[in-house]
């Protein structure tokens, strides 16, 4: 089975449309699983049926037990995140700040600090047209990404035991969600575009993945917006000796796709054109065809 | 006053509207611009000049051999699997530690002391007369950002006018950027992405406290499902900005558009006063 994760570095350059394309076009089994645990989108573009909903259980969380707090204030002495305020005359836990580490438990004298576990999300497993597909949504303001992240994939590997292909769409950025979207997989699709916010990222991102054992591919999305740009782009990945798999023309018909909820290659467009151009070129690539 | 421009969604248009609204205050008065987007941080594109490098480190442990006999206590302490008691030694996994100093504490050999570990630096730059630039940069292959937006931000303490550029998403980041600001401007996109991640983004907002306004960008004019949904939720539409490829051009290149395109200063400063009076209202 190839495991092909999409990211882009820069947010907004196209890593869910791509997905749903390939997803859409792949002909072989496959599971999809969406690592993009802060803004989920993929189950917009195939009217998912839900089977299941999992909690997530991220890190845990302090909690303090008044009856047996003295307020002595260790606890918001010693916690490196400030998570310990004080709320009508007591000690209590911002949430939003606790990391979970649990020293407090430990510098409690009276023993009155606990750690919890907290919801900080939900894992569906759901079914699409074009396979089985694993999501997941992370309640606003938790932490955890990364977790959530590891968990959607952890669900998503078993259930692709037999299929041909795993695809993951993946977080912007390059930090702790993507990282964990990207370790274990197979190979890595770049979704960027010609302009000089999405080349910087881009060549952030390529660092960060050859860290880890992936074969790096490129797409150039709305490739026709900015020439000087999309040569710089081919340049680069030439001199990284990263093939360039694919270039999508800047076409309204894939934002109007969108609109109607289905991926872009289910409209007959010069987008659609491209991506299956793509889909062919990186599955010859990966040795899928 | 301090102004957190944030969205659920990337690529919305969070930088463009933070370096444009900069730009056009700063022909006025003193702006900080602090760049919070620390995995991808592109202000410093749209605003070359030298900076001076600020590096952020977070504590790690580091083991004392010589004292340590192997009780297993830290490495049954920590959360985060970054120290594992082995049989003749302790290997410590310093990207996974979140620096909560509990090792050294429960260490009863006092084999366990911490040292600076560099995960990100923050450059500061002074692009324009009456504009400091300071940009939060996490180092490739680290996790730590929440450190490097919050040395970023400590960095521009003192400021009367800041602008943070958030990352996008909904998680630690985004909320340690938020945290202590006056308002936020949500930058969202009329696709059905853009609204459903603005509906988080406004979550988050909402969550931390902090009152918020709404930008539509790349508006191809279909916007009746996010004015509804700001309507319903009391969030002010502050700009539209439309989809224009000559608008997309003047960004590849990293120019400004309120610099390049003519009324684009009028209509940054008419945000400014959008803000501000979302300010007034909340004090």
């Amino acid at each position: 089975m190839i495991r092909l994760a999409v990211a882009s570095g820069k947010g907004g350059t196209g890593k869910t449309m791509v997905t749903a394309a390939l997803a859409d076009l792949s002909g072989v089994p496959q599971v999809l699983a969406d690592c993009d645990v802060d803004a989920a989108n993929l189950e917009f573009l195939f009217s998912p049926r839900r089977l299941t909903t999992t909690e997530f259980r991220g890190l845990a969380t302090a909690r303090i037990d008044l009856e047996r707090c003295h307020d002595c204030g260790i606890c918001a002495d010693r916690c490196r995140f400030e998570a310990f305020v004080r709320r009508d005359d007591a000690w209590t836990v911002d949430a939003l700040h606790c990391e979970g580490c649990g020293l407090c438990t430990y510098v409690c004298p009276m023993g009155a600090v606990r750690m919890e576990p907290r919801i900080s999300g939900e894992i569906y497993t759901s079914t699409t047209d074009r396979g089985v597909l694993v999501h997941a949504r992370l309640f606003p303001g938790s932490g955890n990404s990364g977790l959530l992240v590891t968990e959607v994939k952890k669900r998503a590997l078993k259930l692709a035991s037999g299929a041909d292909l795993l695809i993951a769409d993946g977080p912007p950025g390059i930090g702790c969600p993507l990282i964990a979207t990207v370790g274990d997989m197979d190979a890595v699709l770049i979704v960027t575009e010609p302009g000089i916010s999405a080349l910087h990222d881009l060549r952030r991102l390529v660092t960060v993945c050859r860290r880890f054992n992936v074969q790096i591919f490129v797409v150039i999305n709305r490739f026709d917006l900015a020439d000087e740009f999309c040569t710089r782009i081919e340049d680069y990945c030439a001199e990284e000796g990263i093939p360039t798999t694919g270039k999508i023309p800047f076409d309204p018909e894939v934002v109007a796709a969108v609109r109607s909820g289905r991926p872009a290659t289910r409209i007959d467009s010069p987008a659609a054109k491209a991506l299956r151009a793509l889909r062919d070129n990186l599955f010859i690539e990966l040795g899928l065809s | 006053m301090k102004i957190a421009i944030a969205s659920g969604k990337g690529g919305t248009g969070k930088s463009t509207v933070a370096a444009n609204l900069a730009c056009v205050l700063s022909r006025s008065r003193e702006v900080a611009l602090v760049d919070c987007d620390v995995e991808e941080p592109n202000l410093r594109l749209f605003f070359p000049a030298p900076a001076e490098d600020v590096p952020v480190t977070t504590p790690v442990p580091e083991i004392d051999p010589d004292r340590c006999t192997l009780c297993g206590e830290c490495g049954k302490f920590c959360r985060f699997g970054a120290l594992a008691v082995l049989k003749d030694r302790v290997l410590v996994f310093p990207e996974l530690c979140h620096s909560c100093g509990g090792c050294v504490l429960v260490c009863r050999e006092g084999a366990v002391r911490e040292v600076r570990r560099a995960v990100g630096k923050v450059a500061c730059s002074s692009p324009l007369p009456r504009l400091v630039l300071i940009s939060g940069i996490l180092d490739e292959g680290e996790v730590q950002a929440p450190a490097v937006v919050r040395s970023a931000k400590a960095l521009a303490g003192g400021h009367p006018l800041v602008l943070y550029d958030a990352a996008p998403g909904i998680a630690c980041p985004v909320i340690t950027t938020l945290e202590g600001s006056d308002v936020c401007v949500l930058v969202t996109e009329s696709t059905p992405f853009g609204l459903h991640d603005l509906r988080l983004a406004a979550e988050v907002a909402e969550g931390v406290g902090i009152p918020a306004g709404v930008v539509i960008n790349r508006s191809d004019g279909e916007d009746r499902a996010t004015i509804a949904f700001c309507r319903e939720r009391g969030l002010p539409v502050l700009m539209t900005i439309p989809f224009s490829r000559e608008i997309a051009a003047v960004q590849n290149r990293g120019g400004l558009i309120c610099r390049d395109l003519p009324r684009w200063e009028e209509r940054f400063a008419g945000l400014f006063a959008g803000i501000a009076r979302i300010a007034e209202m909340d004090s």
